[in-house]
């Protein structure tokens, strides 16, 4: 009996639930039923086209070919996974930079923990960083040297992310307090340099650092793509990562430093132990967010031909094999991304509401 | 927030021992001075190195290049017409037409779409706000440049040839060759004169519909001025169409090749505009959201307790102090947007950068061509932030003025 | 402040050292490296093409294997730079790549205005057209309306705007930069035509198309593309080696010699020949190489005819004016002497 009324309540608990969050006005319901409708028409072919009558395999080149319209071809990507993933690294090294892989999501992984305090976070990146460094590069500990033309894929595009970030991240502190500097000229150069690379686009200043940079050097001297493309995007994750970084600086009350000075602390001692420690805390949501967007922004290089995992993707699309099958590269492309982004983002939203529960706007300005 | 005497980023004068010294004051010039000479150093070293490299190569420098025949055609060419016999300048300011073209209109579809979507995100209905959700999380977290080439891959392999276009409307045709609808048969001053006064129209419109929400006094004086606007406008068109003896409908019409007449959009402008449009609403619609999150719960209970419905509360209290908040993060959206829109370049859409490209490799001068591409960037970027700030003073003083 | 000051000096000190190096002595910087850094094309068979062992093969190619050979005595001592026709000028002219060896068109204005030298024609060609058959079209003037796609950065564009302009016709450019997008582009009809030199349609459509008989490449001829390899401004003795490695190769084919025959006829008594082998006279001397370096090109990478057919004949591109100038064609190369 008992049973039965805890039933029956349970079931009326679900449906008024259900009522007020689906049907509790008739614009609602309306809503409701469309979307249910829109569904019911779009979501079942999806799924037919995308696993049920998909090819997997990646000998069914042919196959694909005839089921152009009525199943997707995964299989090509199936077939060409490890230049998606690697680039032409030489293929009896491919452990080197799936390793390099493995390593720099245990970096990520390690720097979201709580636990780990920031001295041993410096020292393990700072490890981690060259010990991929010379899985990359080789030549030394019996590693076949591997020239970084042939670095690419997947690989590439984290590397890239990474070292640009970890190069840009001091820069832009530097930058940050040189625009609050009472000395004119500094602040004048730093808001020069910054308002300047924020009113370009990425595109522009990659560009420049691969047609432009060279005429810039003297004769002999020579630096390659990817140093190139790595630094135009330290230069341009610097500028936004300063802004963002002058917005922690400005939300630090002006008490600290005032406190810090009565103590008779000098400007770098001052700054270093009281002032960025705050200033950087308060700003890590929205550094998160500039994070993502960079990390998108790798993407860019597929412009000036740097093999990143866009690029590789694209490049296999051009096989004559595989052409016409854009729309399964692209989403995998996508699918890809998102995978990175996606919980990283999470992962902000998370600390936006520990930090302030109302819904943060983000200031960064970047997308 | 100036910081303080004594707290410079080289550290003009302590306090305490070294204030006692003279010298204090000299060490700000003496640090400045000694950044000037290194970034003199460093600059004066680059371009003479550049210099020196066009010399041996025997490159031409200065802008001389912009009055010279470009010689390349270029596929779109709306705003103004274009041909190969025409000067490099002219082909760059069709690119920097094109840019424009682009921009405006995804920024503007972009921010109703995006503000619809923030409204619905804050919808009751369930499944409305979580499919919001999903489309926001879903846009923002691909980079652009893939759902650029996923746009235009639909289009190019879904899409059949022009001989067997699609036909979902009459008079319009859909095929891999981009989209083409009938369109007014204007030449070019009319084109202008018409345009002018549908917006016109458009505006008297507008301005009609606000009078009808003031009180009753000022009413009557705004919808006088707005009727006789809307008028004149009106007249003003009707005329036009009037005097022109062949004002019809140009249908597209399929022979040889392709569609010939009629308004088209090139499948790069339609996977460009799609692309920009929906990426930057996922920004906009989570910029809103957070915006209309801030406004305190207090102003939604005082609106309900004065008796205003839901739809009142949103439009009368809680939105224009929302816009508040929303104001500069949309700027520096709308300013990534015009950005975004050079990545047309990848995808074959000739824009400001395409074709500046197509010059630099034409004419080998890379620096004077970049420097235009960051000119005119910068121009934009200044002017699109100078009119929202000028907007957003409008909007605090508003909200300050109670 | 310290950290400024460094700064500063160390620039100083950078700047004063390296403004010290001005010479272009590309060869120099060569034989230091060690390898050749050479400018091809992403992929266009016949010229400049991985292979499926990603070995690099094609006409371009041989080109600089056999400055490698005359440089290094080695033909492997090639490192290669896929470039679209965007990139090219500006990675020869930054030093990106020693020399550019891509079917580059010598024109004036990149003669000039790009700081590039060309150091001569390894393929006399002209730009065509290639449609569906499908579209019954004969000849170029029914191409009114079309959509064409086309390459930025090319004589190609140039050229198309100029024919359609001079014939009152108008046509539909679609810009794709990298070949293999493009030929994706054309085969799968986003563009009704498809617009380059002859010999980059006869391999297109050779490797690339589907069914190659259901393609046709109109009959018109409507430029001149002397295609050669180019080198910077101002490296007069890198411009030399270049140029005389190329009539090396087309000098053989003239006296006969081919890699199979070279090392027996090294021993010939033809004055010719020997001066050619290095046998007599110090033209290696004169050249900054060695004595043997004609015949290291020859031995390692064959005659401009071997070249030729191992490549370009395979495509059934015939060699029509790229013959020899007594035989029909124009390949014409100054004496060895």
């Amino acid at each position: 009996m008992k049973n039965g009324a805890n039933h029956a309540t349970r079931a009326k608990a679900v449906l008024r639930r259900l009522r007020l969050r689906l049907f509790s006005s008739w614009p609602s319901a309306i809503t409701t039923l469309t979307i249910l409708y829109l569904g019911w028409k779009t979501v079942p072919p999806l799924v037919n086209w995308a696993v049920v009558q998909a090819a997997w395999s990646p000998d069914q080149a042919a196959l694909c070919r005839q089921l152009i319209g009525r199943g997707a071809c995964w299989a090509f990507i199936a077939d060409k996974y490890r230049f998606i993933l690697f680039g032409t690294f030489p293929a009896d090294e491919h452990w080197r930079p799936a390793l390099v892989i493995a390593l720099l999501l245990g970096l990520y992984g390690i720097s979201i923990m709580r636990a780990v305090r920031w001295p041993l976070l410096g020292a393990l990146w700072l490890a981690g960083l060259s010990l991929i460094a010379a899985l990359m590069w080789g030549g030394v500990f019996g590693l076949s040297y591997v020239e970084n033309e042939r670095w690419g894929g997947l690989t590439l595009t984290l590397l890239l992310a990474t070292f640009g970030l970890a190069l840009a991240f001091p820069l832009a502190i530097l930058l940050a307090l040189a625009r609050r500097s009472e000395l004119p000229l500094v602040r004048w150069v730093t808001v020069a340099y910054i308002e300047v690379i924020r009113g370009v686009p990425l595109i522009s200043v990659l560009f420049m650092a691969s047609v432009m940079l060279p005429l810039f050097l003297p004769p002999g001297v020579s630096i390659d793509k990817l140093l190139r493309a790595q630094l135009a995007m330290i230069l341009f994750a610097a500028a936004y990562l300063a802004e963002v970084v002058r917005g922690g600086l400005q939300a630090v009350p002006a008490g600290q430093e005032e406190a810090a000075q009565a103590l008779g602390l000098g400007y770098w001692q001052r700054t270093y132990y009281v002032i960025l420690p705050q200033a950087l805390r308060i700003a890590i949501p929205p550094l998160v967010n500039t994070f993502i967007g960079f990390f998108k922004d790798t993407s860019l290089v597929v412009i000036i031909g740097l093999f990143d995992f866009l690029t590789t993707i694209k490049v296999s699309l051009s096989e004559p094999a595989w052409t016409g099958f854009g729309i399964e590269a692209y989403i995998f492309a996508a699918f890809g991304y998102f995978l990175f982004c996606y919980p990283m983002s999470r992962y902000s939203q998370r600390l936006e509401s520990r930090t302030a529960p109302a819904g943060r706007l983000d200031f960064s300005g970047v997308n | 927030m100036r910081p303080r005497r004594g707290s410079t980023i080289l550290g003009a004068g302590q306090i305490g021992f070294a204030g006692r010294f003279r010298a204090p004051r000299l060490r700000p010039l003496v640090y400045q001075f000694v950044l000037a000479a290194a970034l003199g150093v460093v600059a004066w070293y680059l371009v003479s190195t550049a210099a020196q490299n066009l010399l041996d190569l025997g490159v031409a420098a200065g802008f001389g290049f912009l009055s010279r025949e470009a010689g390349f055609a270029i596929g779109e060419t709306t705003l103004l017409s274009y041909s190969a016999a025409d000067t490099y300048l002219r082909a760059i300011a069709v690119g920097f037409l094109n840019t424009l073209r682009v921009a405006t209109l995804a920024i503007l579809f972009a921010t109703l779409l995006g503000v619809a979507i923030g409204l619905a995100r804050l919808s009751a209905n369930w499944l409305l706000a979580k499919g919001a959700a999903g489309y926001v999380e879903l846009l923002r977290n691909v980079p652009l440049v893939v759902q650029l080439f996923f746009w235009y891959s639909v289009i190019t392999e879904i899409l059949p040839a022009p001989a067997d276009a699609m036909r979902p409307v009459p008079g319009v045709f859909l095929s891999n060759r981009g989209v083409v609808f009938p369109m007014l048969e204007l030449t070019a001053p009319d084109r202008w004169l018409f345009a002018l006064a549908a917006g016109v129209v458009v505006l008297a419109v507008l301005w009609i519909g606000r009078s009808l929400r003031l009180p009753e006094i000022a009413r009557r004086q705004s919808l006088a001025g707005a009727a006789t606007l809307a008028t004149a406008a009106g007249g003003a068109l009707l005329l036009l169409l009037a005097t022109r003896k062949s004002i019809k409908l140009d249908y597209p019409v399929f022979g040889g090749f392709d569609f010939a007449g009629g308004g088209s959009l090139s499948p790069e402008f339609t996977a460009l505009f799609l692309g920009l449009t929906l990426y930057t609403a996922a920004f906009i619609a989570e910029i809103v959201r957070a915006g209309i999150l801030s406004v305190d719960r207090g102003q939604f209970e005082a609106g309900y307790s004065l008796g205003l419905t839901e739809r009142q509360v949103m439009r009368f209290i809680v939105l224009p102090q929302a816009l508040r908040l929303i104001v500069p993060p949309v700027t520096s959206q709308y300013l990534n947007c015009t950005k975004n829109s050079s990545l047309a370049v990848a995808i074959g859409y000739p824009d400001l950068v395409s074709v500046a490209n197509t010059t630099i490799n034409q004419t080998g001068q890379a620096i004077e061509g970049l420097a235009i591409i960051m000119i005119v960037y910068l121009s934009i970027s200044l002017a699109i932030s100078a009119a929202m700030n000028a907007y957003n003073r409008r909007v605090v003083l508003r909200g300050n003025s109670r | 402040m310290t950290a400024m000051t460094i700064l500063g000096l160390t620039i100083t000190l950078l700047a004063l050292q390296s403004s010290a190096v001005h010479a272009q002595a590309t060869a120099a910087a060569a034989l230091k490296k060690g390898f050749l850094q050479c400018g091809v094309n992403t992929g266009l068979a016949g010229f400049s093409q991985p292979d499926s062992q990603g070995e690099w093969r094609g006409l371009d190619v041989d080109f600089c294997r056999a400055i490698a050979a005359a440089l290094f005595g080695d033909a492997r001592k090639v490192r290669y730079t896929p470039l679209t026709a965007q990139q090219r000028f500006t990675a020869l002219q930054s030093g990106e790549i020693d020399i550019l060896s891509r079917n580059t068109t010598w024109t004036l204005a990149r003669d000039t205005s790009l700081g590039l030298n060309f150091v001569g024609v390894n393929y006399y060609d002209g730009q065509g057209f290639m449609v569906a058959k499908k579209r019954k079209i004969k000849n170029a003037t029914q191409l009114n309306g079309a959509a064409v796609c086309v390459q930025p950065g090319t004589t190609t564009e140039l050229n198309l705007a100029d024919y359609f302009r001079a014939k009152n016709m108008r046509f539909k450019p679609v810009v794709i930069e990298k070949m293999e997008e493009v030929l994706n582009a054309y085969f799968a009809g986003r563009c009704d035509v498809y617009s380059t030199d002859v010999s980059g349609l006869l391999a297109a459509r050779a490797s690339r198309a589907a069914a190659p008989e259901d393609h046709v490449i109109l009959p018109e001829v409507i430029s001149k593309e002397p295609l050669g390899p180019a080198v910077r401004h101002g490296d007069d003795q890198w411009f030399d080696i270049a140029k005389w490695s190329l009539f090396a190769m087309i000098d053989a084919e003239e006296l006969g010699l081919t890699s199979r025959n070279i090392d027996q006829q090294a021993k010939s008594a033809n004055p010719v020949i020997r001066r050619f082998v290095g046998a007599t006279g110090d033209f290696g001397k004169m050249l900054g190489l060695e004595a043997r370096w004609a015949h290291n090109i020859i031995k390692q990478v064959g005659n401009y005819g071997e070249s030729f057919e191992r490549h370009l004949t395979p495509l059934g591109v015939d060699r029509g004016i790229n013959r020899l100038w007594n035989q029909g064609g124009i390949m014409y190369a100054p004496p060895l002497r």
